[in-house]
Protein backbone atom coordinates (compact mmCIF):
# COMPACT_ATOMS: atom_id res chain seq x y z
CA UNK A 1 0.00 0.00 0.00
CA UNK A 2 1.14 3.20 -0.72
CA UNK A 3 1.44 6.26 1.72
CA UNK A 4 -1.72 7.79 -0.29
CA UNK A 5 -3.83 5.10 0.21
CA UNK A 6 -3.08 4.60 3.73
CA UNK A 7 -3.23 8.21 4.54
CA UNK A 8 -6.40 7.77 3.33
CA UNK A 9 -7.41 4.40 5.00
CA UNK A 10 -6.80 6.35 8.75
CA UNK A 11 -9.19 9.30 7.64
CA UNK A 12 -11.68 6.55 7.26
CA UNK A 13 -11.25 5.00 10.31
CA UNK A 14 -11.71 8.57 11.86
CA UNK A 15 -14.71 9.02 10.27
CA UNK A 16 -16.61 5.76 11.39
CA UNK A 17 -16.81 6.89 14.45
CA UNK A 18 -19.59 8.95 13.57
CA UNK A 19 -23.02 8.31 12.79
CA UNK A 20 -24.49 11.31 13.04
CA UNK A 21 -23.98 13.87 10.51
CA UNK A 22 -23.68 17.02 12.43
CA UNK A 23 -20.72 15.34 14.56
CA UNK A 24 -19.24 14.25 11.44
CA UNK A 25 -19.31 17.77 10.26
CA UNK A 26 -18.24 19.68 13.53
CA UNK A 27 -14.60 17.18 13.21
CA UNK A 28 -14.51 18.92 9.67
CA UNK A 29 -15.09 22.09 10.80
CA UNK A 30 -12.21 21.63 13.19
CA UNK A 31 -10.35 20.39 10.52
CA UNK A 32 -10.78 23.67 8.35
CA UNK A 33 -10.41 25.50 11.55
CA UNK A 34 -6.82 24.18 11.98
CA UNK A 35 -5.83 24.37 8.55
CA UNK A 36 -2.65 26.52 7.74
CA UNK A 37 -3.99 29.91 6.42
CA UNK A 38 -2.52 31.51 3.40
CA UNK A 39 -1.68 35.09 4.67
CA UNK A 40 -3.90 37.21 2.69
CA UNK A 41 -1.54 39.67 0.52
CA UNK A 42 -1.04 35.67 -0.62
CA UNK A 43 -4.29 35.57 -1.32
CA UNK A 44 -3.90 36.94 -5.19
CA UNK A 45 -5.98 36.21 -8.98
CA UNK A 46 -2.88 33.61 -9.86
CA UNK A 47 -3.88 31.26 -6.39
CA UNK A 48 -7.80 31.77 -6.64
CA UNK A 49 -9.93 29.21 -7.63
CA UNK A 50 -13.46 30.84 -8.43
CA UNK A 51 -16.19 28.92 -7.51
CA UNK A 52 -19.96 30.40 -7.17
CA UNK A 53 -20.76 29.34 -3.95
CA UNK A 54 -17.52 30.05 -1.92
CA UNK A 55 -13.55 30.22 -3.02
CA UNK A 56 -10.66 28.92 -2.54
CA UNK A 57 -7.04 29.70 -3.03
CA UNK A 58 -4.42 26.96 -3.84
CA UNK A 59 -1.00 27.46 -3.96
CA UNK A 60 1.52 24.86 -4.26
CA UNK A 61 5.14 24.04 -5.01
CA UNK A 62 7.74 20.87 -5.27
CA UNK A 63 10.37 20.33 -2.45
CA UNK A 64 13.13 17.38 -2.22
CA UNK A 65 11.09 15.82 -5.00
CA UNK A 66 7.44 16.36 -3.10
CA UNK A 67 4.88 18.64 -3.39
CA UNK A 68 3.96 20.99 -0.94
CA UNK A 69 0.82 22.54 -0.78
CA UNK A 70 -1.26 25.45 1.46
CA UNK A 71 -4.56 26.24 0.32
CA UNK A 72 -8.14 28.52 2.11
CA UNK A 73 -11.20 29.00 1.15
CA UNK A 74 -13.49 31.84 2.79
CA UNK A 75 -15.92 29.26 3.90
CA UNK A 76 -14.84 26.86 6.54
CA UNK A 77 -16.43 23.21 5.00
CA UNK A 78 -14.91 23.54 2.31
CA UNK A 79 -11.67 24.50 4.04
CA UNK A 80 -12.50 21.31 6.32
CA UNK A 81 -11.99 19.11 3.03
CA UNK A 82 -8.93 21.17 1.74
CA UNK A 83 -7.30 19.83 5.00
CA UNK A 84 -8.13 16.54 4.72
CA UNK A 85 -6.82 16.49 0.80
CA UNK A 86 -3.73 18.18 1.40
CA UNK A 87 -3.47 16.07 4.46
CA UNK A 88 -3.59 13.05 2.07
CA UNK A 89 -1.50 14.76 -1.16
CA UNK A 90 0.77 16.89 0.59
CA UNK A 91 4.58 15.08 0.61
CA UNK A 92 3.95 13.29 -1.61
CA UNK A 93 5.56 12.19 -5.34
CA UNK A 94 4.25 13.82 -8.61
CA UNK A 95 3.72 11.16 -9.74
CA UNK A 96 1.88 9.13 -6.85
CA UNK A 97 -0.60 12.43 -6.93
CA UNK A 98 -1.13 12.69 -10.58
CA UNK A 99 -2.60 9.07 -9.99
CA UNK A 100 -4.62 9.00 -6.64
CA UNK A 101 -7.69 8.10 -6.97
CA UNK A 102 -9.00 9.77 -3.61
CA UNK A 103 -11.70 7.13 -3.02
CA UNK A 104 -12.15 8.61 0.80
CA UNK A 105 -14.03 11.16 -0.31
CA UNK A 106 -17.11 9.02 -0.60
CA UNK A 107 -16.36 6.53 1.29
CA UNK A 108 -16.62 8.85 4.46
CA UNK A 109 -20.12 10.94 2.38
CA UNK A 110 -18.60 13.74 1.36
CA UNK A 111 -18.25 13.13 -2.22
CA UNK A 112 -21.66 15.90 -2.75
CA UNK A 113 -18.91 18.53 -1.79
CA UNK A 114 -17.24 17.30 -4.87
CA UNK A 115 -19.78 17.55 -7.16
CA UNK A 116 -19.25 19.86 -10.53
CA UNK A 117 -22.57 21.38 -9.44
CA UNK A 118 -22.06 22.49 -5.93
CA UNK A 119 -19.77 24.77 -7.49
CA UNK A 120 -17.40 25.58 -4.29
CA UNK A 121 -14.26 25.32 -6.32
CA UNK A 122 -13.45 21.92 -4.96
CA UNK A 123 -13.48 20.10 -7.67
CA UNK A 124 -11.36 22.82 -9.91
CA UNK A 125 -9.30 22.62 -6.55
CA UNK A 126 -8.72 18.72 -7.03
CA UNK A 127 -8.09 19.20 -10.73
CA UNK A 128 -5.28 21.63 -10.16
CA UNK A 129 -3.29 19.94 -7.50
CA UNK A 130 -3.19 17.24 -9.94
CA UNK A 131 -2.13 19.06 -12.67
CA UNK A 132 0.74 20.79 -10.37
CA UNK A 133 1.77 17.69 -9.84
CA UNK A 134 1.95 16.41 -13.61
CA UNK A 135 3.69 19.36 -14.49
CA UNK A 136 6.73 18.63 -11.80
CA UNK A 137 6.53 14.51 -12.71
CA UNK A 138 8.52 14.34 -16.57
CA UNK B 1 -57.70 28.66 6.57
CA UNK B 2 -56.36 25.49 7.70
CA UNK B 3 -52.48 25.46 6.66
CA UNK B 4 -52.69 21.43 7.44
CA UNK B 5 -55.31 20.64 4.74
CA UNK B 6 -53.46 22.60 2.34
CA UNK B 7 -49.96 20.86 3.13
CA UNK B 8 -51.60 17.70 3.08
CA UNK B 9 -52.21 18.17 -1.13
CA UNK B 10 -48.37 18.60 -1.00
CA UNK B 11 -47.00 14.96 -0.97
CA UNK B 12 -43.49 16.53 -1.03
CA UNK B 13 -43.80 18.59 2.11
CA UNK B 14 -44.04 15.37 3.57
CA UNK B 15 -40.73 13.22 3.12
CA UNK B 16 -38.07 13.16 5.41
CA UNK B 17 -34.32 15.21 4.09
CA UNK B 18 -31.48 13.56 5.78
CA UNK B 19 -33.59 11.91 8.38
CA UNK B 20 -35.59 15.04 9.74
CA UNK B 21 -38.74 15.94 8.45
CA UNK B 22 -38.52 18.58 5.19
CA UNK B 23 -39.08 22.25 6.27
CA UNK B 24 -39.16 23.35 2.34
CA UNK B 25 -37.96 27.27 2.65
CA UNK B 26 -36.88 27.14 -1.18
CA UNK B 27 -40.12 28.82 -2.98
CA UNK B 28 -38.46 31.47 -4.28
CA UNK B 29 -36.68 29.04 -6.66
CA UNK B 30 -39.03 26.50 -6.90
CA UNK B 31 -43.01 25.71 -5.15
CA UNK B 32 -44.03 21.94 -4.30
CA UNK B 33 -46.53 20.51 -6.60
CA UNK B 34 -50.17 19.83 -5.78
CA UNK B 35 -51.62 16.64 -6.25
CA UNK B 36 -54.04 17.87 -8.27
CA UNK B 37 -51.08 19.01 -10.57
CA UNK B 38 -49.39 15.96 -10.04
CA UNK B 39 -52.67 14.36 -11.56
CA UNK B 40 -53.45 15.95 -13.97
CA UNK B 41 -50.02 15.81 -16.23
CA UNK B 42 -50.24 11.67 -15.47
CA UNK B 43 -53.51 11.80 -16.48
CA UNK B 44 -52.43 13.79 -19.79
CA UNK B 45 -50.09 11.15 -20.45
CA UNK B 46 -51.94 7.96 -19.32
CA UNK B 47 -55.50 8.93 -21.39
CA UNK B 48 -54.93 11.94 -23.28
CA UNK B 49 -51.55 12.03 -24.99
CA UNK B 50 -51.62 13.56 -28.49
CA UNK B 51 -50.65 16.35 -30.80
CA UNK B 52 -52.57 19.60 -30.70
CA UNK B 53 -53.79 22.11 -33.56
CA UNK B 54 -53.17 19.58 -36.05
CA UNK B 55 -55.59 16.20 -36.21
CA UNK B 56 -58.93 15.83 -37.06
CA UNK B 57 -58.73 12.69 -35.15
CA UNK B 58 -60.60 12.78 -31.50
CA UNK B 59 -57.51 12.09 -29.45
CA UNK B 60 -55.82 15.30 -30.90
CA UNK B 61 -59.13 17.21 -30.96
CA UNK B 62 -59.54 16.71 -26.49
CA UNK B 63 -55.97 17.80 -26.45
CA UNK B 64 -56.50 20.72 -28.10
CA UNK B 65 -59.45 21.50 -26.46
CA UNK B 66 -57.81 20.88 -22.67
CA UNK B 67 -54.69 23.22 -23.99
CA UNK B 68 -56.94 26.06 -24.67
CA UNK B 69 -59.11 25.37 -22.07
CA UNK B 70 -55.86 25.55 -19.66
CA UNK B 71 -54.78 28.97 -21.94
CA UNK B 72 -58.45 30.50 -20.80
CA UNK B 73 -58.17 29.46 -17.66
CA UNK B 74 -54.85 31.66 -17.17
CA UNK B 75 -56.33 34.24 -18.52
CA UNK B 76 -59.64 34.26 -16.21
CA UNK B 77 -57.10 34.30 -13.30
CA UNK B 78 -55.02 37.36 -14.14
CA UNK B 79 -57.58 39.45 -16.02
CA UNK B 80 -56.35 39.51 -19.13
CA UNK B 81 -59.30 40.82 -21.91
CA UNK B 82 -58.57 37.93 -24.31
CA UNK B 83 -57.32 34.68 -24.70
CA UNK B 84 -55.08 35.70 -27.54
CA UNK B 85 -53.22 37.74 -25.02
CA UNK B 86 -51.80 34.69 -23.02
CA UNK B 87 -48.80 33.25 -24.88
CA UNK B 88 -47.69 30.04 -23.58
CA UNK B 89 -43.68 30.02 -23.00
CA UNK B 90 -40.61 27.91 -21.01
CA UNK B 91 -41.04 30.44 -18.30
CA UNK B 92 -40.39 33.80 -17.07
CA UNK B 93 -36.71 34.09 -18.58
CA UNK B 94 -38.12 32.43 -22.45
CA UNK B 95 -40.90 35.07 -22.33
CA UNK B 96 -38.63 38.03 -21.34
CA UNK B 97 -36.65 36.94 -24.32
CA UNK B 98 -39.36 37.07 -26.60
CA UNK B 99 -40.55 40.73 -25.85
CA UNK B 100 -36.55 41.58 -26.19
CA UNK B 101 -36.41 39.69 -29.68
CA UNK B 102 -40.07 40.85 -31.09
CA UNK B 103 -40.96 44.09 -28.90
CA UNK B 104 -37.06 44.77 -29.57
CA UNK B 105 -36.94 44.55 -33.70
CA UNK B 106 -39.56 47.82 -33.54
CA UNK B 107 -37.07 49.42 -31.64
CA UNK B 108 -34.07 52.06 -33.46
CA UNK B 109 -30.70 52.57 -32.55
CA UNK B 110 -30.92 55.48 -29.98
CA UNK B 111 -33.68 54.19 -28.27
CA UNK B 112 -33.83 53.43 -24.89
CA UNK B 113 -34.47 50.72 -21.95
CA UNK B 114 -34.72 51.18 -18.54
CA UNK B 115 -34.34 47.70 -15.99
CA UNK B 116 -33.82 48.31 -11.98
CA UNK B 117 -30.71 47.46 -9.86
CA UNK B 118 -32.61 44.35 -8.17
CA UNK B 119 -33.72 42.70 -11.34
CA UNK B 120 -32.97 39.01 -11.69
CA UNK B 121 -30.42 38.43 -14.44
CA UNK B 122 -33.17 37.04 -16.60
CA UNK B 123 -34.55 40.76 -17.22
CA UNK B 124 -30.99 42.28 -17.34
CA UNK B 125 -29.12 40.34 -19.88
CA UNK B 126 -31.55 40.19 -22.59
CA UNK B 127 -31.78 43.56 -22.32
CA UNK B 128 -27.73 44.02 -22.73
CA UNK B 129 -27.78 42.18 -25.49
CA UNK B 130 -30.87 43.93 -27.79
CA UNK B 131 -28.95 47.50 -26.62
CA UNK B 132 -25.65 45.71 -27.63
CA UNK B 133 -26.90 44.39 -31.36
CA UNK B 134 -29.23 48.11 -31.66
CA UNK B 135 -26.96 50.41 -30.34
CA UNK B 136 -29.94 51.48 -27.76
CA UNK B 137 -29.36 52.44 -24.31
CA UNK B 138 -29.62 50.55 -21.12
CA UNK B 139 -31.02 52.47 -18.12
CA UNK B 140 -31.07 51.71 -14.28
CA UNK B 141 -33.20 52.64 -12.08
CA UNK B 142 -31.40 52.80 -8.83
CA UNK B 143 -32.71 51.40 -4.97
CA UNK B 144 -31.49 52.18 -1.21
CA UNK B 145 -29.91 50.50 1.33
CA UNK B 146 -33.76 49.26 2.18
CA UNK B 147 -33.81 47.14 -1.12
CA UNK B 148 -36.52 49.99 -2.39
CA UNK B 149 -36.60 51.83 -5.66
CA UNK B 150 -35.81 55.30 -5.71
CA UNK B 151 -39.03 56.33 -8.09
CA UNK B 152 -38.49 59.81 -7.91
CA UNK B 153 -35.23 59.38 -9.97
CA UNK B 154 -37.36 57.24 -12.77
CA UNK B 155 -38.37 60.80 -13.73
CA UNK B 156 -35.19 61.76 -14.79
CA UNK B 157 -34.36 58.15 -16.50
CA UNK B 158 -37.60 58.47 -18.60
CA UNK B 159 -37.13 60.23 -22.07
CA UNK B 160 -38.92 60.21 -25.32
CA UNK B 161 -36.53 57.67 -26.55
CA UNK B 162 -37.77 55.46 -23.45
CA UNK B 163 -39.38 52.68 -25.36
CA UNK B 164 -39.56 50.13 -22.89
CA UNK B 165 -39.48 50.04 -18.78
CA UNK B 166 -39.11 46.26 -17.47
CA UNK B 167 -38.66 46.33 -13.90
CA UNK B 168 -39.64 43.20 -11.67
CA UNK B 169 -42.92 43.62 -9.30
CA UNK B 170 -41.25 41.29 -6.82
CA UNK B 171 -37.57 40.95 -5.96
CA UNK B 172 -36.15 37.62 -5.53
CA UNK B 173 -33.43 38.33 -3.45
CA UNK B 174 -34.84 41.06 -1.20
CA UNK B 175 -38.33 40.24 -1.69
CA UNK B 176 -39.19 43.94 -2.13
CA UNK B 177 -42.45 44.40 -3.61
CA UNK B 178 -42.39 47.46 -5.93
CA UNK B 179 -45.22 50.02 -6.81
CA UNK B 180 -45.50 48.78 -10.28
CA UNK B 181 -48.38 50.94 -10.39
CA UNK B 182 -46.81 54.24 -9.94
CA UNK B 183 -43.97 52.82 -12.58
CA UNK B 184 -46.30 51.94 -15.29
CA UNK B 185 -48.23 55.29 -14.70
CA UNK B 186 -44.93 57.25 -15.04
CA UNK B 187 -43.39 55.22 -18.16
CA UNK B 188 -47.01 55.38 -20.08
CA UNK B 189 -46.28 59.39 -19.88
CA UNK B 190 -43.74 59.39 -22.15
CA UNK B 191 -45.20 57.05 -24.12
CA UNK B 192 -43.12 53.81 -23.72
CA UNK B 193 -44.33 50.55 -22.51
CA UNK B 194 -43.85 48.24 -19.42
CA UNK B 195 -42.65 44.90 -18.90
CA UNK B 196 -43.51 43.73 -15.30
CA UNK B 197 -41.23 40.54 -14.42
CA UNK B 198 -43.69 38.93 -12.32
CA UNK B 199 -41.82 35.14 -11.35
CA UNK B 200 -42.22 35.68 -8.07
CA UNK B 201 -45.77 37.66 -7.67
CA UNK B 202 -48.93 35.37 -8.84
CA UNK B 203 -47.81 33.39 -6.16
CA UNK B 204 -48.39 35.61 -3.17
CA UNK B 205 -50.56 38.65 -4.73
CA UNK B 206 -53.56 39.05 -6.27
CA UNK B 207 -52.35 40.09 -10.16
CA UNK B 208 -54.69 41.92 -12.40
CA UNK B 209 -52.71 42.32 -15.78
CA UNK B 210 -56.03 44.61 -17.18
CA UNK B 211 -55.75 47.24 -13.44
CA UNK B 212 -52.21 47.24 -13.76
CA UNK B 213 -52.50 48.21 -17.27
CA UNK B 214 -49.08 46.81 -17.75
CA UNK B 215 -48.00 46.11 -21.98
CA UNK B 216 -46.32 42.60 -20.85
CA UNK B 217 -46.42 40.42 -17.97
CA UNK B 218 -44.04 37.70 -17.71
CA UNK B 219 -44.32 34.70 -15.03
CA UNK B 220 -42.88 30.87 -14.72
CA UNK B 221 -45.42 27.74 -13.88
CA UNK B 222 -43.23 26.13 -12.02
CA UNK B 223 -43.04 28.86 -8.77
CA UNK B 224 -46.63 28.91 -8.74
CA UNK B 225 -47.27 25.35 -7.93
CA UNK B 226 -47.46 24.88 -11.65
CA UNK B 227 -44.71 22.07 -13.67
CA UNK B 228 -41.39 23.04 -15.03
CA UNK B 229 -40.83 23.97 -18.55
CA UNK B 230 -43.98 25.94 -18.97
CA UNK B 231 -44.43 30.22 -18.61
CA UNK B 232 -47.02 32.44 -20.00
CA UNK B 233 -46.16 35.97 -21.50
CA UNK B 234 -49.15 38.32 -21.34
CA UNK B 235 -48.98 40.87 -23.65
CA UNK B 236 -51.38 43.74 -25.28
CA UNK B 237 -53.43 42.35 -28.17
CA UNK B 238 -52.34 45.58 -30.18
CA UNK B 239 -48.97 44.83 -29.11
CA UNK B 240 -48.61 41.53 -29.76
CA UNK B 241 -49.90 42.12 -33.46
CA UNK B 242 -47.19 44.63 -34.18
CA UNK B 243 -44.45 42.40 -33.25
CA UNK B 244 -42.82 39.79 -35.81
CA UNK B 245 -42.56 36.24 -34.51
CA UNK B 246 -39.74 35.33 -32.38
CA UNK B 247 -38.91 31.45 -33.57
CA UNK B 248 -40.77 30.19 -37.37
CA UNK B 249 -41.65 26.93 -37.23
CA UNK B 250 -44.76 24.35 -37.09
CA UNK B 251 -48.30 25.77 -35.54
CA UNK B 252 -46.82 29.76 -35.94
CA UNK B 253 -47.63 29.82 -39.67
CA UNK B 254 -51.08 30.33 -41.98
CA UNK B 255 -49.24 29.66 -44.90
CA UNK B 256 -45.46 28.52 -46.31
CA UNK B 257 -44.50 28.22 -49.79
CA UNK B 258 -40.56 27.81 -50.48
CA UNK B 259 -40.47 32.14 -50.92
CA UNK B 260 -42.69 33.46 -48.53
CA UNK B 261 -44.48 32.53 -45.33
CA UNK B 262 -47.61 34.49 -43.89
CA UNK B 263 -47.97 34.06 -40.10
CA UNK B 264 -50.90 32.69 -38.17
CA UNK B 265 -53.01 34.82 -36.01
CA UNK B 266 -52.29 34.97 -32.07
CA UNK B 267 -51.44 33.70 -29.83
CA UNK B 268 -50.12 31.03 -32.14
CA UNK B 269 -47.70 33.41 -34.16
CA UNK B 270 -45.75 32.99 -30.85
CA UNK B 271 -45.95 29.72 -30.64
CA UNK B 272 -43.44 27.93 -32.70
CA UNK B 273 -43.61 23.78 -32.50
CA UNK B 274 -44.83 21.36 -30.64
CA UNK B 275 -45.23 23.32 -27.41
CA UNK B 276 -45.05 21.49 -23.75
CA UNK B 277 -48.70 20.27 -24.17
CA UNK B 278 -48.51 18.38 -20.82
CA UNK B 279 -47.11 21.32 -18.82
CA UNK B 280 -49.68 23.94 -20.49
CA UNK B 281 -52.30 21.37 -19.34
CA UNK B 282 -50.55 21.19 -15.56
CA UNK B 283 -50.25 25.00 -15.25
CA UNK B 284 -53.71 25.21 -16.18
CA UNK B 285 -54.42 22.86 -13.29
CA UNK B 286 -52.16 24.90 -11.10
CA UNK B 287 -54.36 28.12 -11.61
CA UNK B 288 -57.25 26.02 -10.95
CA UNK B 289 -56.15 24.79 -7.59
CA UNK B 290 -55.12 28.28 -7.04
CA UNK B 291 -58.11 29.77 -7.51
CA UNK B 292 -60.02 27.09 -4.76
CA UNK B 293 -58.33 28.61 -2.14
CA UNK B 294 -58.55 32.27 -0.16
CA UNK B 295 -56.05 34.10 -1.17
CA UNK B 296 -56.68 36.99 0.92
CA UNK B 297 -56.69 35.03 3.92
CA UNK B 298 -53.24 33.09 2.48
CA UNK B 299 -51.78 36.77 1.73
CA UNK B 300 -51.97 37.17 5.64
CA UNK B 301 -50.76 34.13 6.49
CA UNK B 302 -47.60 34.95 4.49
CA UNK B 303 -47.38 38.22 6.22
CA UNK B 304 -47.47 36.66 9.41
CA UNK B 305 -44.71 34.12 8.80
CA UNK B 306 -42.55 37.09 7.12
CA UNK B 307 -43.42 39.27 10.20
CA UNK B 308 -42.52 35.96 13.00
CA UNK B 309 -39.61 35.21 10.52
CA UNK B 310 -37.68 38.81 10.48
CA UNK B 311 -38.58 38.92 14.65
CA UNK B 312 -37.18 35.67 15.24
CA UNK B 313 -34.17 36.18 13.36
CA UNK B 314 -33.40 39.51 14.73
CA UNK B 315 -32.62 38.10 18.02
CA UNK B 316 -29.83 36.18 17.23
CA UNK B 317 -26.69 37.84 17.23
CA UNK B 318 -24.72 39.75 14.25
CA UNK B 319 -27.34 39.07 11.81
CA UNK B 320 -28.08 41.52 9.52
CA UNK B 321 -31.41 41.13 7.28
CA UNK B 322 -30.91 42.01 3.17
CA UNK B 323 -34.13 44.08 2.09
CA UNK B 324 -35.94 45.97 4.68
CA UNK B 325 -38.68 47.68 1.85
CA UNK B 326 -42.08 49.00 3.68
CA UNK B 327 -43.86 46.42 1.37
CA UNK B 328 -42.45 43.10 1.22
CA UNK B 329 -43.43 39.38 0.34
CA UNK B 330 -42.41 36.49 2.84
CA UNK B 331 -38.50 36.58 1.82
CA UNK B 332 -36.18 36.80 4.15
CA UNK B 333 -32.23 36.77 3.33
CA UNK B 334 -30.00 37.38 5.73
CA UNK B 335 -25.97 36.69 6.46
CA UNK B 336 -24.67 36.02 10.00
CA UNK B 337 -21.46 37.59 11.22
CA UNK B 338 -18.12 35.57 11.25
CA UNK B 339 -19.81 32.66 9.22
CA UNK B 340 -20.13 32.13 4.95
CA UNK B 341 -23.61 31.30 3.71
CA UNK B 342 -22.21 28.13 2.01
CA UNK B 343 -21.60 26.73 5.34
CA UNK B 344 -24.64 28.12 6.98
CA UNK B 345 -26.88 26.37 3.92
CA UNK B 346 -24.76 22.86 3.92
CA UNK B 347 -25.28 22.40 8.14
CA UNK B 348 -29.21 23.75 7.61
CA UNK B 349 -29.67 21.01 4.71
CA UNK B 350 -28.44 18.03 7.48
CA UNK B 351 -31.15 18.95 9.51
CA UNK B 352 -33.42 19.15 6.63
CA UNK B 353 -34.00 22.63 6.54
CA UNK B 354 -33.76 23.63 2.77
CA UNK B 355 -33.03 27.21 1.82
CA UNK B 356 -30.93 28.91 -0.86
CA UNK B 357 -27.39 30.67 -0.59
CA UNK B 358 -25.41 32.44 -3.35
CA UNK B 359 -26.04 35.49 -5.30
CA UNK B 360 -30.02 34.39 -6.17
CA UNK B 361 -29.03 35.04 -9.73
CA UNK B 362 -28.86 38.75 -8.99
CA UNK B 363 -25.38 39.49 -8.71
CA UNK B 364 -25.90 43.68 -9.01
CA UNK B 365 -27.74 43.24 -6.14
CA UNK B 366 -24.88 41.41 -4.28
CA UNK B 367 -22.51 44.21 -5.53
CA UNK B 368 -24.39 46.69 -4.28
CA UNK B 369 -24.44 45.42 -0.85
CA UNK B 370 -20.64 44.29 -1.22
CA UNK B 371 -21.48 40.53 0.05
CA UNK B 372 -20.59 37.65 -1.80
CA UNK B 373 -24.02 36.63 -1.21
CA UNK B 374 -26.97 36.02 1.16
CA UNK B 375 -28.88 32.87 2.79
CA UNK B 376 -32.31 33.15 1.53
CA UNK B 377 -35.70 31.42 3.05
CA UNK B 378 -38.45 32.06 1.10
CA UNK B 379 -42.43 30.94 2.43
CA UNK B 380 -45.11 29.76 0.57
CA UNK B 381 -48.21 29.40 2.23
CA UNK B 382 -47.69 25.99 3.10
CA UNK B 383 -45.19 26.75 5.66
CA UNK B 384 -46.00 27.20 9.22
CA UNK B 385 -44.56 29.22 12.32
CA UNK B 386 -43.01 25.37 13.25
CA UNK B 387 -41.29 25.32 10.72
CA UNK B 388 -39.49 28.59 11.43
CA UNK B 389 -39.26 27.84 15.03
CA UNK B 390 -37.25 24.84 13.67
CA UNK B 391 -34.87 26.83 11.54
CA UNK B 392 -34.51 29.31 14.39
CA UNK B 393 -33.58 26.18 16.49
CA UNK B 394 -31.15 25.06 13.71
CA UNK B 395 -29.40 28.10 13.28
CA UNK B 396 -28.77 28.35 17.36
CA UNK B 397 -27.07 25.06 16.89
CA UNK B 398 -25.02 26.17 13.65
CA UNK B 399 -23.91 29.50 14.64
CA UNK B 400 -21.82 28.45 17.57
CA UNK B 401 -20.35 25.58 15.33
CA UNK B 402 -19.21 27.61 13.13
CA UNK B 403 -18.06 30.95 15.11
CA UNK B 404 -14.52 30.28 16.33
C1 LIG C 1 -37.59 37.75 -10.30
C2 LIG C 1 -37.28 36.60 -11.20
N1 LIG C 1 -37.20 36.79 -12.52
C3 LIG C 1 -36.94 35.79 -13.36
C4 LIG C 1 -36.72 34.50 -12.93
C5 LIG C 1 -36.40 33.44 -13.93
O1 LIG C 1 -37.39 32.46 -13.95
P1 LIG C 1 -37.19 31.12 -14.78
O2 LIG C 1 -35.85 30.59 -14.40
O3 LIG C 1 -38.32 30.25 -14.32
O4 LIG C 1 -37.27 31.47 -16.22
C6 LIG C 1 -36.78 34.25 -11.56
C7 LIG C 1 -36.53 32.90 -11.04
O5 LIG C 1 -35.58 32.58 -10.37
C8 LIG C 1 -37.06 35.32 -10.67
O6 LIG C 1 -37.11 35.12 -9.37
Amino acid sequence: MDTITEKEEAIIDEFSIYDDWMDKYEYIIELGKDLPLIDDDQKTEDKLIKGCQSRVWLSAEKRDGKMKYTADSDAIITKGIIALLIRVLNNEKPEDIAKAELRFIKAIGLQEHLSPTRSNGLVSMVKQMKMNALKQVS
Amino acid sequence: MNINEIRAQFPTLHREVNGKPLVYFDNGATSQKPQSVIDRITQYYTDENANIHRGVHTLSQEATSNYESARKTIQDYIGASSEVEIIFTKGTTDSINLVAHSFGELMQAGDEVVISAMEHHSNIVPWQMLCEKKDCKLKILPMNEQGELLLDELDQLLTDRTKLVAVTHISNSLGTINDVDEIIRKAHNVGAKVLIDGAQSVQHLDVDVGKLDCDFYAFSGHKLFGPTGVGILYGKRELLEQMPPYQGGGDMIKEVTLEKTTYNTLPHKFEAGTPNIAGGIGLGAAFEFLSKLDMSALVEHEQDLLDYATEQLEKIDGLKIYGTAKTKTSVVSFLIEGTHPYDVGTLLDKLGIAVRTGHHCTQPVMQFYNIPGTIRASFAFYNTREEIDRMIAALDRIIPMLKD
